[in-house]
């Protein structure tokens, strides 16, 4: 995650690692790959949802997602958290520079 | 490793993937960040029960749609959608969104030939930005679609993007 602060607005680039397997594609053996990927992703600073990601199978492998926000400072924690449609879930935390 | 690491660790059904920092440092630097801020454990959870199943469950575009909003989209030129003219790769496909439209509350992106058309659909509270950036599966050649939520309406702006090799699922 980057979240960089200038002025008022902060601007934040987030690379998730997670193989978001879409459902409709095969392995080497012709077998179906069952669907895997992040549902929902949310972004909070200072106890708010700063926005939030609902995501289908068709978000690409590794999702990439850029966005800005007003009221956060130099210093801030940003909290990442996701949770899969397989139930699996992440939460992070990283400064705001 | 602290308590609060160790607590993470033992849940049950958690998976310990990362977002990314210093292990894919190569991915970060292909986009071109330098200086990505260290990471930390958090206690923040997700709520998977507010995801909109039917839209994300729905095979065209108008259901999808309809499934969001409730309501046609209405073609307008302040939506801004910025997508290639043609993918030469559909499992990575750069789509970003922005809008000059004021109260915007949600952003969405359908790939209408995709099998499930809806993409993507983010909330935009009060003083975030009406833009999104974010990378795309695309199975072939497709009008992309964005959808903007604002003051009550929706707005649209489409457009073709060509794939060369489709990436259904990357």
């Amino acid at each position: 995650m980057r979240a960089v602060a200038s002025g008022d607005t902060t601007e934040v680039q987030a690379l998730v690692q997670h193989p978001m397997d879409s459902g409709f594609i095969k392995d080497a053996k012709g077998n179906l790959i069952p669907p895997h990927y992040i549902e929902v992703m949310e972004f909070q600073h200072a106890g708010k949802t700063v926005f939030t990601a609902f995501w289908g199978p068709a978000v690409a492998k590794d999702p990439y997602v850029k966005f800005s926000f007003k009221g956060a400072q130099k210093g801030d924690d940003l909290t990442i958290s996701w949770v899969d449609n397989k139930g699996q879930s992440d939460s992070l935390a990283g400064k705001i520079q | 490793m602290s308590e609060q690491a160790s607590a993470q660790r033992d849940r049950p059904g958690e998976t310990r993937r990362t977002v990314i920092q210093g292990a894919l440092a190569g991915g970060l630097a292909g986009l071109g960040l330098a200086g990505t801020a260290p990471l930390s454990r958090a206690r923040a959870a997700a709520d998977a029960g507010k995801w909109p199943k039917d839209a994300f469950s729905e095979k065209t575009e108008a259901a999808a749609i309809n499934a969001l909003y409730g309501k046609t989209a209405e073609a307008s030129d302040k939506v801004s959608l910025d997508a290639p003219e043609i993918a030469e790769n559909g499992a990575v496909v750069p789509i970003s969104v922005s809008t000059t439209l004021p109260d915007v509350t949600s952003i969405a992106i359908i790939v209408s030939e995709n099998p499930f058309p809806l993409a993507a659909n983010y909330q935009i509270p009060a003083g975030t930005s009406a833009m999104v950036a974010n990378r795309l599966k695309m199975a072939k050649t497709s009008k992309v679609i964005a959808l903007v939520q604002s003051g009550g309406k929706v707005f649209s702006a489409s457009k073709e993007v060509k794939v060369t090799v489709g990436g259904c699922g990357g």
